[in-house]
C-alpha cells in the first residue's frame, strides 16, 4: 500500500426486491494494493463489482471510487477511472481485436489510441494475433483480450471478476502471471475469485464475503485469527509418557495424539516452542522424525467462515 | 447535455464492422426490398398506354415507402437485445459512454444503411420504370412531387421505426421476439404508406407537411423515450 484509498466502501447495501445481493459492506483499498474478493456463487462478489463500477445502483451505504463518490450523477466520471474486466470476456467475435480495442480506445478516450493499444497488446503478449478475429481465438487468448482492453485506459482501479474462470491451469497461469505483471507497476486491483489458491498468490489482502463480509485481512493474518498455532511433531516410536515431555515447556499450551507415534501441540510461539520441543524429545530419548508448523491454508481459513453459514 | 461525438463514432463505426459481417442480418436487409419492389415492377411492365391515365392521379410508388419502415426494424431489434444475449453489452456500459450516446450510435448506424437501400431500391425500380415500362406509363408514375416525398419521408420513416426498434430491443430478452414486435410496430407506417398508395388516403401538399411534422416529432419523441427506458441495471441484471 502507498498511502491513501483508492476505493473506499462504507455500509454499501444491495437488495433487489427481497433478495438481498450484498448487505453492509465496508473496507477500504489503497493505493497499488491487489484486493481479493473471495466468497461461494451467489455471495454478492460481481453484484458488488457492478455496483462499485456504477453499472447498478446501490439500495444504501456509500462509496468512493478513484477518489469520486458514487453517486448517479458521477457515473461517467467514476467510469472514465476505472476498468471492469467482467467474468465473460465479452468481445466482438466477427471483429478483430485491434477493432475490438479500436472500439474501446474511442470509448475511453484515450490520446494516441494505436500506441495505447500497441502497448495493451504487448503487456498481454498479443501482438502476433492483433488482426485475428476474435472468434478464432482460444477461450484464454479472449481472456487476454478482454484484459488488454481493460488497460486500454490507464485506469487508477482494475476490477477483474473472476478473470481465470473456466481456463485450463496454463492459460489461468498466464492470467496469474499478468495480474503480477500489473501488480509490479502499481495498478491498484480488485480481484473477485472463488479460486483460494489465486487470491493467497496474488492478494495482499483479501475480504471474504457471503452477502455480509465475514472477514478481511492478510492471508496470513486471518489464519492466525481463525487457528491457533500448532507444531505438528512425528518420532519413530510412542512416547511413554508424553504429558511428562511436553509439560512445562515454554509456549505449549496444549497437545494431544495424532497417531500411534505424532503429537499437535498448541503453540502460543512456533519460533520458542519449536526448539524447546526438539531438545525435550532427544533428552526423553525418542528418535525424532520431524517438528514442524501446520500450515493453514487460505482454503482452510474460507471454509471455516463459509461452512459456518451453513 | 453534451454529446461525446467520437463515442458515437466508435458505436457507428462497430455496428456497420459488425453488420457486414453479419450474412443473415445482410441477407434479411436484402430480402424486404427484393419482395416489396418485385411484384410492383412485374405490375407496371404489363401496363399499357391505356392504363397510364388513372395513374396520373395515384401515388403508386409511395407503396415503397414500405422499405424504410421495414428494414431497419430488423437491424434496430437486433441492437441491444443482440449485444446483451452476445455478452457484450456489459463491457461496453463500463466505459465512459452515456446512454443516449450509445443509442445514437446504434440508431445512426442502423438509419445509414437502411437510408442507401432505400434509395438504391428506389433508384433502381425508376430506372427500371424508365427503361422498360411503356413511355406513357412511366411519365405518370414518375413525378417530382412523388420522388420529393420519397425523398423527404425515407429517413423519417426510418429514423421512427429505428427508435421503435430499439426500444422494443431493450425491454426483449430474445433476438427472435424482439424482431417479430419490430415489425410489427412498424405495420402501422407500412398501413398508410399502402393506403396513399392505393389512393384510399388522397396525397395531398399539406398532408405531406402534417406528415413531416408529425414525424418528425415521433423521432424527437422516440430519442428522448428510448433514452429514458434505457436502464443499465435492468439491462445487465434482468431484474427492476
Amino acid at each position: 500500500m502507498t498511502g491513501g484509498a483508492a476505493l473506499s466502501v462504507d455500509q454499501l447495501t444491495k437488495r433487489f426486491g427481497d433478495r438481498v445481493a450484498f448487505e453492509d459492506v465496508s473496507f477500504e483499498i489503497g493505493h497499488g494494493e491487489v484486493f481479493g474478493f473471495l466468497g461461494p456463487n451467489g455471495a454478492g462478489k460481481t453484484t458488488t463489482v457492478r455496483t462499485l463500477g456504477t453499472l447498478i445502483a446501490p439500495t444504501s451505504g456509500s462509496a468512493v471510487v478513484a477518489g469520486i463518490p458514487l453517486t448517479p450523477d458521477n457515473g461517467e466520471e467514476v467510469r472514465r477511472r476505472i476498468s471492469i474486466m467482467p467474468e465473460s470476456p465479452g468481445l466482438y467475435l466477427r471483429l478483430s481485436v485491434l477493432e475490438n480495442l479500436g472500439c474501446f480506445a474511442d470509448l475511453y478516450g484515450v490520446s494516441d489510441p494505436p500506441g495505447r493499444i500497441d502497448r495493451a497488446l504487448r503487456a498481454v503478449n498479443l501482438v502476433d494475433r492483433a488482426r485475428d478475429a476474435c472468434g478464432t481465438l482460444s477461450k484464454g487468448l479472449r481472456q487476454r483480450v478482454a484484459l488488454a482492453r481493460a488497460l486500454l485506459s490507464d485506469p487508477e482501479i482494475l476490477f477483474l471478476d473472476e478473470p481465470t474462470a473456466g481456463l485450463d491451469p496454463v492459460a489461468a497461469r498466464d492470467v496469474h502471471e499478468l495480474i503480477d505483471g500489473l501488480r509490479r507497476r502499481g495498478v491498484t486491483i480488485f480481484l473477485t475469485t472463488h479460486r483460494l489458491e489465486e487470491a493467497e498468490r496474488l492478494c495482499d489482502r483479501v475480504a471474504i464475503l457471503n452477502t455480509t463480509l465475514r472477514r478481511i485481512g492478510r492471508p496470513s493474518d486471518l489464519r492466525d485469527q481463525l487457528f491457533s498455532k500448532t507444531l505438528l511433531v512425528t518420532i519413530r516410536t510412542p512416547l511413554r509418557d508424553p504429558g511428562r515431555v511436553f509439560a512445562g515447556l515454554p509456549a505449549i499450551d496444549g497437545w494431544q495424539q495424532d497417531g500411534p507415534a505424532g503429537y499437535v501441540l498448541a503453540v502460543s510461539d512456533v519460533t520458542v516452542a519449536a526448539p524447546a520441543v526438539t531438545r525435550a524429545l532427544v533428552a526423553a530419548g525418542a528418535d525424532v522424525l520431524s517438528v514442524g508448523e501446520a500450515r493453514r491454508s487460505l482454503e482452510d481459513v474460507y471454509l471455516k467462515l463459509v461452512e459456518g453459514d451453513g | 447535455m453534451s454529446i461525446n461525438r467520437r463515442r458515437v463514432r466508435a458505436i457507428f463505426r462497430k455496428e456497420l464492422q459488425e453488420f457486414r459481417r453479419n450474412r443473415s442480418l445482410v441477407v434479411g436487409m436484402s430480402i424486404v426490398p427484393v419482395i416489396f419492389s418485385i411484384q410492383p415492377l412485374i405490375t407496371v411492365f404489363t401496363l399499357n398506354t391505356a392504363a397510364s391515365a388513372p395513374l396520373r392521379h395515384e401515388h403508386v410508388l409511395l407503396y415503397l415507402l414500405a422499405i424504410p419502415a421495414l428494414v431497419p426494424s430488423l437491424v434496430g431489434a437486433y441492437s441491444v437485445v443482440g449485444e446483451r444475449q452476445q455478452g457484450t453489452l456489459e463491457p461496453v456500459l463500463t466505459t465512459p459512454i452515456r446512454r443516449e450516446e450509445l443509442l445514437l450510435g446504434k440508431a445512426l448506424a442502423a438509419f445509414v444503411p437502411s437510408v442507401v437501400v432505400a434509395y438504391v431500391v428506389y433508384g433502381l425500380f425508376l430506372l427500371c420504370v424508365e427503361l422498360f415500362a411503356v413511355p406513357a406509363v412511366a411519365t405518370a408514375l414518375i413525378r417530382p412531387s412523388d420522388l420529393l416525398a420519397q425523398l423527404v419521408f425515407t429517413p423519417l420513416l426510418a429514423g421512427w421505426s429505428i427508435w421503435l426498434s430499439i426500444f422494443i430491443s431493450s425491454r426483449a430478452s430474445d433476438v427472435r421476439v424482439a424482431q417479430q414486435f419490430a415489425t410489427l410496430a412498424s405495420l402501422p407506417s407500412i398501413a398508410v404508406t399502402t393506403l396513399l398508395a392505393l389512393n384510399a388516403i388522397t396525397a395531398s401538399f399539406p398532408l405531406a407537411v402534417v406528415g413531416v411534422v408529425v414525424l418528425l416529432l415521433l423521432n424527437r419523441l422516440g430519442w428522448r423515450l428510448v433514452s429514458a427506458s434505457f436502464d443499465r441495471e435492468r439491462l445487465i441484471t434482468g431484474t427492476r
